[in-house]
Order: C-alpha cells, then structure tokens, then sequence
C-alpha cells in the first residue's frame, strides 16, 4: 500500500531552491532510509511530511503531496502532525516529567483521564524499550535521563499519539554505538505498526536497517531502490561515489 | 618616545577613575538616607495620617496611595503587554507592521514622564471624565510601564528554546497549545521580573501622578478607584520644597521609605533572575 | 471548535501587538488636541521664539525660548560630564574589570538607575546645591550647573549599559586579531573596539540624552525655576519639563496658559521622538 505520494514537489526558502522536482511513493510499513551530503535537501524533504517547514516565513512550495490519497494541504496540520509523527536529530525532552513528556501530545489531542493517560504512557515507553529503565521515577525530570534514554523518550513521546507514519531526522547523530543499537532495534521493531523514514547521515544506518534507500544531492532525488541494490549496484555514479565516500 | 605601556596605565587609571565617579555617589546616596532616614521610621511614622500640615504624624495615606496606583497599573498593563510581547514573539512576521510595533516601544520608552501627566489629564481626567483619581493615575502609569514589561516579557518568551516550540508542533498541538503549555510557562520568571521593575518604576514615578491623581494634603485614605490619592514620591516632593520647615527627619524617612520600596522590587526581581539562571535545564 | 479558539486568540494577541502603536498615536493626537490652541492667540514663530514667559500677566507673554535655552543649557552641561564619564565607564566595565568586581558594578549601575528620581531630587537639594553655592560663591545654589550635574548622574545607567552592549557585541575576532598583531590592551581598545562599537555608542549617547531633556522632577527641584533668558550656567533657569510640571496644577482647564503648556509637551514629544527614532537606527545599523 502507498503511504506517501509525493509529485513534482519544488521547494524554496526565499530565493534558495531547497528541493528540485522530486516524485516518490512511500510504502506502507517499510523503513525509507534517506542519505545525502549535508544541504542536500533531506531533512527539508523529511520536514515537508509533517509540513514543519511551514513555519519558515520564506518557505515556498510546488507540487503535490498525498498522504494515503489526500493532499495534505487539505488535511487539518494537527491532525496531520498527529498522523505523522517526528523524532528529532538532538534528544530533545521537553522540560516536563518524563511522564508528562510522554502524555503531552495525548493531553493535547483531549485526552485527560488519568487511568487512559497512565496506560498510554506506559504501552508507549514499552514500546521504545524504555519502561524497564524509568518506570520508578516517572515523575523525574526527562533531563536526567541519558543522552540514549532521552532519544528513546523521544520516541516513546511520538509513538504515545498513535501515528501512522515516524520521521527519524538524525536520530541517532548525539548518540554512542549502544545507544545507536538500542534505537536502531526499536525501528526495526516499529516498522510492522508504522512506516519509517529515516534520515541519516550515517550510510552504514541506512544500510542496516532500510528496506528501500533514496540518495538525495543538492536537492534532487538521485535515486531510490531497494537498499540491496543501492548500495551493491547503484544505477548513478554519484551514488556510488557518495556511498564509497569519495564525497559528502 | 611614548611609552604604550605607560599610556596604556594612565588611560586605564582614568577609566577607572570614571566608574568610581559614578559608582561612588550611587553608594553614598543610599547610605546617606539608610543612615538619616533609618532613625525617622517606627511603627507610627508608617501607620499615622500626615498631621500638622504634614510637619508631623506619619506617612500612611501616602503609602497606601502608591500601592493602589501601583496595582491598578499592573493589572492594566500587565495583560496587555503581556499578550503584545506573546505577538511580537511567537505570532508576528519579519515585516514593516512588525518594525512599526517596535519603534512605537522604543518612542513610549522614551516618551518623557512629564508628557504622559499632560497626556493622562488630557485623556483620563478631562475626556473620559475621570476626575483626578486612582483610576486615570493608575491608566497612566500602566501605559508608562507598557514598554518595560513588552521588552523584558519578549525577551523571556525568545529565550524559551526554538526546538521546544517544534516539538510541541510535531506532536500535533496547535499554536496557542504550544505557547500556553510549553512557551509561557518557561517564560514565567523572566516575565515576572519585567513586571516587578515595571513595578518599582511605576512607585516611583512622580510627574505623570501629578496632573491626574495626586493629592497635596489628603489625611485619610481614598474611598474608591475615583478618588484622589496621596502618593510617597509627591509627597516626597512636597514636603521637600512646597512645605516650609517640615522637620528633616520627616523628608528622609519618607525618601527612605519611598527607596527602600522600589528597592525592594528590584531586589525580588533580581533574586527570581539568579534563581532561574541557576535552575534553567537548558 | 479548536480553529475558531485559535482565531480568536490570534486577532486578540494581535490587537494587543498593536497597542504600543495605538498609544503613541494616542498621546501625540490628545496633545496636539489641547496644544494647537495656543496658536490661535500666539503664532507658532512666536511662541517658539518668544523671549518672555509670563504665562498669567494680562495679556500672557507665551514664549517658550527661555525654555527651550534652559533645557539646552542644561542638557549641554549633562552631556560634556556624562558623555566622557559614561562612556569611560563603560569600556572599564566591558573591557578592563574583573569578572567578579564587574557584576557589582553593573549591579551599582542598575540600582542607580532605580532610585526614583524624586529621591535624587530630594538628595541633591541636600547635597549638591549648598555645595555649588559655596564653591562658586552664589547667591543660591539652585543653578543649571546643579541640574547639569545631577542630570548628567541620572543620564548614566542609560549611556553605560547600551554603551557596554555595543562594546560587547563587537567580534571577538577584532579584538584577538589586534593583540595578536601586538597592540596592547588599550590600543586596541582605542583603535579597534572604540570605532567599531561607535555607532552603539552613539545611540547610548544619544538615548542617554533623550532621557536629560525629559526629565522633570529632579530637575525642577534643583535648577531654582527661574523662567527668565539663561545668561550663565551658575544662575538659575527653567526646563520645558518643569515649567509644565510646575505650571500645570495652577493653569485653568482651557486657558490660553493650558494650552500652551500642552503645547510645550508637543514640542517634548517631537523632541523625543526624533531622538528615539535616530537612536534606533544607530542601533540596527550595528546589527
């Protein structure tokens, strides 16, 4: 199934063309992975999902984006933003309780029974393998978790609102190689309930835990395949280069 | 051949010398009425009505008359500067409106205190036909300190980082979601701090008072927000030079009441300052 | 539901945005209101050269530039001592103090800039005036000399703090790439710093100035309210600030003398806001 149907899509912030001309789908439940050089375009990519670049005054777009066959254009941003929900390069708590980082979004989305809150949260923070770790000082400051523990909050935060869809930006671009792990294992979990795209600086990411990877340069979608096939016989020679390193 | 070191010596010898100029006053001042003011306060002196054509008793009315104008200011201005700063911070765009905005806090910052008398005569007591009262004296002060409190309640709300507003958003809250449960309550100290100096300001201030609300003699307490009021820094002013031998003891207990006042809300105000610096997560 | 409590709260954070806007619109439009009165008795060239202020002899004499000298004599006087002080001050405290003695001279400078200025007032009449009168063997020590000095003190916290911001603000790369290239500290201050900090500095001084010609209770208390043409800064004078503050509580609610002091608060206004307008630019262009 189609998750994201993304035509002709230009983007601009004030006279920079940010993305150029970019058609893809997203599947439904598959880890997209998206790699490029810095200032390729792939967080603005990412950031237009959940529509977050519309709160850049300059920002200017063309083209459609459709999720499961609505222009989101259409759909109301909250809802949209509930639907698709965002996990941050930085782990970034906000200065709540852990508990109240995780209930935050369902308060917002009206939700104030205590009983619905608590098992939200913990359903949530099981999910993000986090549970076991905080479940004795829920009411602690989120910022006395761990660099790792805090991007699993993050996580747990995002999947509380029940989304459909999870932008990774960086997840994991703060964190130590057993953090990383943790995280990268939560998604491969998450994938049989959410579709994942994945932004990542970190190509060996992107081959670990992708099904499909599009390789994004100077704000064009170079190519997009199954992930196998990028990184073992990529079509364009910039792929390839990009992936060997010789550039980025 | 000059010698940099040398010069370099003198210059600084100098600079120094300039900051002593202006530190030194600043600390005998306040020791000065600490030191003669001090003796003048007792029990009396704070609870007594001005008696004798306020050549004796105490100072009451007048202090009473300074926290009403004080209060009446504050809930005026303090919702209204409050809501502008939230504008200029979280709604407003990089444009001309915006700029215009500014400029019109930097030019009622500097408005100068005797013109927002004239101004609160003009408007309050003579148009609007509140008479010389608490409520066109308190309307008055409030639009002075409209700026303080704009600019000190923007700068806390700017402060709150800009990632915990994309957060908030991402996770499906709206904008007045964002603001009212993420931005404003990290912004409360800050806020709270701008709202006590535009306090101490508005205690101290005596020309705008004294076309719209400000008593000469008035030996009892105000009865309503229409009525007249005395205030501690008129009454500082006319004991000091409309009042012939009032007993000095009298001038400096009330200027130190008068100081020890603004004083005090500054002092409060710095300590929330330091105390959330100290605390802040971020 | 949640769409039509968002629009209502961003048209009311809207309409308290344009407040400010709606306030100086306000105060400019009641004073022209009760101030372009007097020029149906008095013509604008008049009023504002006028030598004689007899604002309650019959007819009234309504010219303001005895005023308008003593406020300038005044604020030149404020100016030649705060400039140099302030500014010095400034450089010691943003460039010079340890970091420690730093915080409690900007603490002293921030409590200076809370004293109410009836309170400096009431502590220059004590202080200051007898000692200009022996000093210069006067008759009276409330002189503009007196106001001079004292407003030059009260002008301080604005000129050091905006002074000591643009004086930081400058890049540290400047600073590193001088001693690197062996000035020493004060050269460096002198020849990099100073030039360019200068145009925050001007808008220190010129903010700091702006706070001079509007203030009014300390300087009605201590320049001795003569309103008379100045001819020396050792004699007595009159301010536009405290002529109104003075004048008003007597004057008859739609007097000739009403509007005129009405008129003097146009002038104050104009006055200020010009300075504020300029100092503001000053300021962005640094930015």
């Amino acid at each position: 199934m189609v998750k994201f149907d993304i035509k002709d899509l230009n983007i601009w912030f004030g006279s920079i063309h940010a993305l150029k001309q970019v058609s893809m789908e997203i599947q439904a439940n598959e880890i997209l992975s998206v790699i490029g050089p810095s200032n390729s375009g792939k967080t603005t990519f990412l950031r237009m999902l959940n529509r977050l670049n519309d709160l850049n005054q300059n920002f200017k777009m063309s083209g459609v984006i459709k999720l499961e066959q609505e222009d989101i254009k259409n759909i109301n941003t909250e809802l949209l933003r509930k639907k698709v929900g965002m996990v941050f390069a930085l782990p970034l708590p906000l200065p709540l309780s852990i508990f109240d980082n995780v209930a935050y979004g369902v308060r917002m989305h009206g939700t104030k029974n205590k009983k619905v809150l608590g098992e939200i949260v913990e359903g949530s923070l099981q999910e993000a393998y986090l549970w076991e770790e905080v479940k004795d000082r829920l009411n602690e400051s989120a910022f006395k978790l761990s660099g790792g523990q805090q991007q699993r909050l993050c996580i747990a935060r995002t999947l509380a609102v029940q989304p459909e869809v999870i932008l990774f930006d960086e997840p994991c671009s703060g964190l130590d190689p057993i953090s990383t792990a943790k995280v990268e294992d939560a998604m491969v979990k998450l994938k049989q309930k959410y579709t994942i795209v994945l932004v990542t600086n970190n190509v060996k990411q992107a081959a670990r835990v992708g099904d499909r990877t599009a390789f994004f340069l100077n704000g064009e979608l170079i190519e997009l395949d199954k992930t196998d096939k990028i990184f073992t016989a990529p079509q364009d020679k910039r792929t390839d280069g990009y992936i060997r390193g010789k550039f980025g | 051949m000059k010698n940099p070191y040398r010069t370099q010596k003198i210059a600084f010898f100098l600079l120094f010398l300039a900051t002593l100029l202006i530190v030194v006053p600043v600390g005998l001042i306040v020791v000065i009425i600490i030191q003669k003011g001090l003796p003048a306060i007792n029990w009396q002196f704070l609870s007594d009505i001005p008696r004798q054509g306020m050549r004796a008793g105490g100072i009451f009315p007048a202090i009473v008359g300074t926290i009403y104008l004080v209060i009446g200011a504050i809930i005026f201005a303090l919702p209204i500067g409050l809501l502008s700063a939230i504008y200029l911070s979280e709604y407003s765009k990089d444009n001309l409106l915006n700029r215009l905005i500014k400029l019109a806090i930097v030019n009622l910052a500097g408005v100068p205190s005797v013109v927002y008398g004239l101004f609160g005569l003009a408007l309050f007591v003579i148009f609007f036909k509140f008479g010389a009262s608490i409520l066109s004296g308190s309307l008055t002060l409030g639009i002075m300190i409209l700026p303080v409190i704009i600019t000190t309640s923007r700068e806390a709300l700017e402060s709150v980082p800009y990632s915990f507003r994309e957060v908030s958003l991402s996770l499906g809250a709206s904008k007045w979601q964002t603001i009212r449960h993420i931005v404003l309550p990290n912004a409360i100290p800050g806020i709270l701090t701008g709202t006590i100096l535009g306090l101490g300001r508005a205690a101290g201030e005596t020309a705008p008072i004294l076309f719209t609300v400000a008593a000469f003699y008035l030996p009892r307490l105000p009865n309503s927000i229409f009525d007249q009021a005395m205030a501690l820094p008129y009454h500082l002013y006319v004991i000091s030079t409309q009042v012939p031998n009032v007993d000095e003891k009298i001038r400096y207990g009330t200027a130190f009441v008068l100081l020890a006042l603004v004083l005090f809300m500054n002092l409060v105000a710095i300590i929330i300052r330091y105390k959330f610096r100290k605390k802040k997560k971020w | 539901m949640r769409k039509f409590k968002e629009f209502i709260i961003e048209k009311l954070v809207l309409i308290c945005g344009l407040a400010s806007i709606f306030f100086v619109v306000l105060i400019f439009l009641f004073l022209l209101k009760e101030g372009l009165a007097v020029f149906k008795t008095v013509g604008p060239f008049k009023f504002l050269f006028g030598k004689s202020w007899y604002p309650i002899s019959e007819p009234a004499q309504l010219g303001i530039l005895p005023l308008i000298l003593g406020s300038l004599l005044v604020t030149v006087g404020a100016a030649i001592i705060s400039i140099p002080i302030g500014v010095g001050c400034a450089i010691y405290i943003a460039e010079i103090a340890p970091l420690k003695i730093k915080e409690t001279l900007k603490a002293g400078i921030e409590l200076l800039a809370a004293i109410p200025s009836v309170v400096l007032g009431f502590i220059g009449m004590i202080t200051l005036v007898p000692l200009v009168k022996t000093v210069f063997h006067l008759p009276t020590g409330l002189t503009a000399l007196s106001g001079s000095i004292m407003l030059a003190f009260m002008a301080m916290p604005t000129i050091v703090s905006i002074a000591e911001d643009a004086l930081y603000s400058v890049p540290k790369t400047y600073k590193e790439g001088a001693l690197a290239l062996g000035a020493t500290h004060w050269q460096t201050i002198w020849r990099v710093m100073l030039p360019a900090a200068s145009s925050g500095i001007l808008a220190a001084v010129m903010l700091g100035i702006g706070r001079v010609i509007g203030e009014t209770m300390a300087v009605m208390m201590i320049t001795g309210n003569a309103a008379v043409m100045p001819n020396s800064i050792l004699a007595p004078v009159r301010t536009l600030t405290a002529t109104i503050a003075a004048e008003m509580g007597e004057a008859v609610v739609g007097s000739e003398h009403y509007f005129a002091l009405f008129a003097i608060g146009i002038v104050l206004f104009v006055i200020s806001f010009a300075i504020n307008v300029t100092a503001d630019l000053f300021l962005h262009k640094r930015q």
